[in-house]
């Protein structure tokens, strides 16, 4: 299908799930979600969204959602895309060193999932249906 | 395009039977505010406060910042496209009530709003504890879809500074200040032994709180595009993100845009500020490598010899500052990035989520971690019960008698990544 999409959010897997490939785990953290997608890129998946998508920081929200695919829009080297992950992952390590994820509530939770669709949806949207191929 | 901005300084706000300015003083009828917002079906409750700088109050959770402003000629109304209707706006006389703000308050979602004190410590990191703000505090109806309820509050400060401001219409300013850019080939005419140098405004645009619009438009769906500097000061640009406090840039932020109103103090004395070029902080990637060729394209196509870039956000939008710091450089336009940090509290990690070789010139606007304390208020707008979920506070960082610690990422506007603030990293 193109896409597959990496997530710990229920409502991204649902949103998706039939239209994409879609890898969810309701149980990764925001760092395994990151490390599932190292093992893809590193198995030549390309990054088809940005894996520190929004301004909620990892130690600020549980979600994380991540596109990869088979074909990608850009001209760009494999390396590109493992420098992106690692950085991510990176900078993800260091706000949670500073301080861990905080148990939010259920209502937090809601607005966190909420937020983490809308960024994939409105990449998505701009992404081609069939990539890699003349529609 | 050539604008006057007539400032009428107002020095007070209070509660009348009318609204009216007179003698420097904003009087607010705040039963015409309370009517003009629950017009919105989505709104069900609406109360109105204001807030004096030194007093002992906090209002929180911030969701925009506006200034009350009018078109009184020169084409186009105040926020085009947004509240008013589609139409250029950058030229003539526009006049706003200096000094005094629109604040809306109210949860939107739980953590990502602001706090401002009117006094004590964390007041000096906020611009809005100095001026006189009329604070529209908003309650959804149940069960409103939180992008209804974004966009519905988005509606309430853009109506309430459209409202205000057109009591400013017919009145004679304190003070008028002149801000004119030529087309382009006039312009670079004017000083052509200046260096030409122009600023790269980049708009949050990653979704939900995450947006900005221009002339309506959500940044999101545009491609990278050029301005006069003069149509952000007629609210061209209107904010819809909630992103981390201390770095939002506010709607009243893009009317004063700091990087735009030093680069015109410095026109025609040791630069020629020839223009803006618009862009977004996508979260597709292919939108990034599109935008930043088309940045690059553009500040070689209309001659720069230099640009400013500042971004809003942390994170993806690091890429995107750092592909057009790359492109526009190798293109051979000099580049100064301006931006804030979050390099931990002790200061020692990375400050960025990405890096370039060609990003050697960088203004810091401080560091978001850094943490104070913030005293118990004698008055309080809005509520606090969130505080230890907004960005910045953490569980436990709230005490019985309302103090509070947190990062100062927690204030609005306390790090904001244009600049608009007293914060900064010097190396010696």
């Amino acid at each position: 299908m193109g896409y597959t999409v990496v997530t710990n959010n229920v409502r991204c897997r649902d949103r998706y799930e039939g239209e994409y490939d879609v890898v969810y785990n309701e149980d990764w953290t925001y760092l395994e979600v990151l490390l599932q997608v190292r093992n893809l890129v590193q198995d030549g998946a390309k990054l088809i969204t940005h894996p520190m998508a929004g301004s909620l920081k990892p130690n600020q929200t549980p979600f994380r959602s991540v596109v990869v695919g088979t074909y990608s829009m850009e001209d760009k080297e494999p390396w590109e895309d493992v420098m992106l992950i690692e950085n991510s992952i990176d900078s993800c390590q260091k706000f949670l060193r500073g301080r861990p994820l905080p148990n939010w509530p259920e209502d937090i939770k809601k607005d966190c999932r909420t937020l983490d669709l809308s960024f994939i949806e409105g990449a998505m949207a701009r992404a081609p249906r069939c990539p890699g191929t003349t529609e | 395009m050539r604008l006057e901005l007539g400032k009428i300084h107002i020095k007070d706000v209070q509660f009348g039977a009318e609204t009216k300015v007179e003698a420097g003083v904003l009087y607010v009828n705040e039963e015409a505010i309370r009517k003009l917002v629950l017009e919105d079906e989505r709104i069900i409750g609406c109360r109105v406060e204001l807030a004096h700088p030194g007093e002992s109050c906090r209002i929180t959770p911030v969701k925009d910042v506006l200034e009350p402003r009018v078109k009184v000629s020169g084409g186009g109304e105040i926020f085009p496209g947004a509240l008013n209707k589609v139409g250029q706006v950058g030229s003539g006389r526009t006049h706003c009530l200096d000094g005094a703000c629109v604040v809306t308050v109210g949860k939107i979602v739980g953590f990502q709003e602001g706090v401002i004190d009117m006094s004590g410590p964390a007041a000096d990191y906020c611009p809005f504890s100095k001026t006189q703000n009329v604070c529209v505090v908003i309650e959804p109806k149940d069960g409103l879809e939180t992008h209804d309820y974004e966009q519905a509050g988005r509606m309430v400060g853009l109506k309430v500074a459209n409202y205000l401001g057109e009591f400013a219409r017919d009145l004679e300013p304190d003070e008028v200040v002149v801000y004119e850019t030529k087309p382009l080939l006039e312009q670079i005419a004017e000083y052509p032994d200046l260096p030409k140098v122009g600023y790269l405004h980049m708009l949050q645009s990653q979704g939900l709180l995450h947006d900005t619009f221009y002339y309506g438009v959500d940044a999101k769906t545009f491609i990278p595009t050029l301005m006069y500097p003069t149509e952000i000061m007629d609210g061209a640009i209107v904010s819809g993100n909630c992103v981390a406090p201390c770095d939002k840039v506010t709607t009243y932020h893009h009317f004063h845009n700091p990087v735009i109103e030093d680069l015109y103090k410095h026109h025609g004395k040791d630069l020629n500020f020839v223009g803006v070029i618009l862009t977004n902080e996508n979260v597709f990637l292919a939108d990034k490598e599109r935008c930043s060729d088309m940045v690059a394209k553009l500040a070689k196509y209309i001659g720069l010899d230099g640009i400013l870039i500042t971004e809003e956000g942390y994170g993806n939008p690091d890429t995107d500052l750092m592909m057009n710091c790359r492109k526009v450089q190798q293109a051979g336009v000099d580049v100064v990035l301006i931006t804030d940090e979050f390099p931990g509290r002790d200061g020692k990690s990375l400050s960025l989520a990405d890096a370039c070789n060609e990003a050697d010139a960088l203004a810091s606007c401080g560091n978001g971690n850094v943490v104070i304390h913030f005293p118990p208020m004698d008055r309080l707008i809005g509520m606090t019960d969130y505080i230890e979920m907004q960005i910045g506070g953490w569980a436990g960082c709230k005490n019985d008698d309302g103090s509070f610690d947190a990062e100062i990422q927690i204030i609005i506007a306390s790090t904001i990544a244009n600049g608009f603030n007293k914060l900064a990293a010097r190396g010696y």
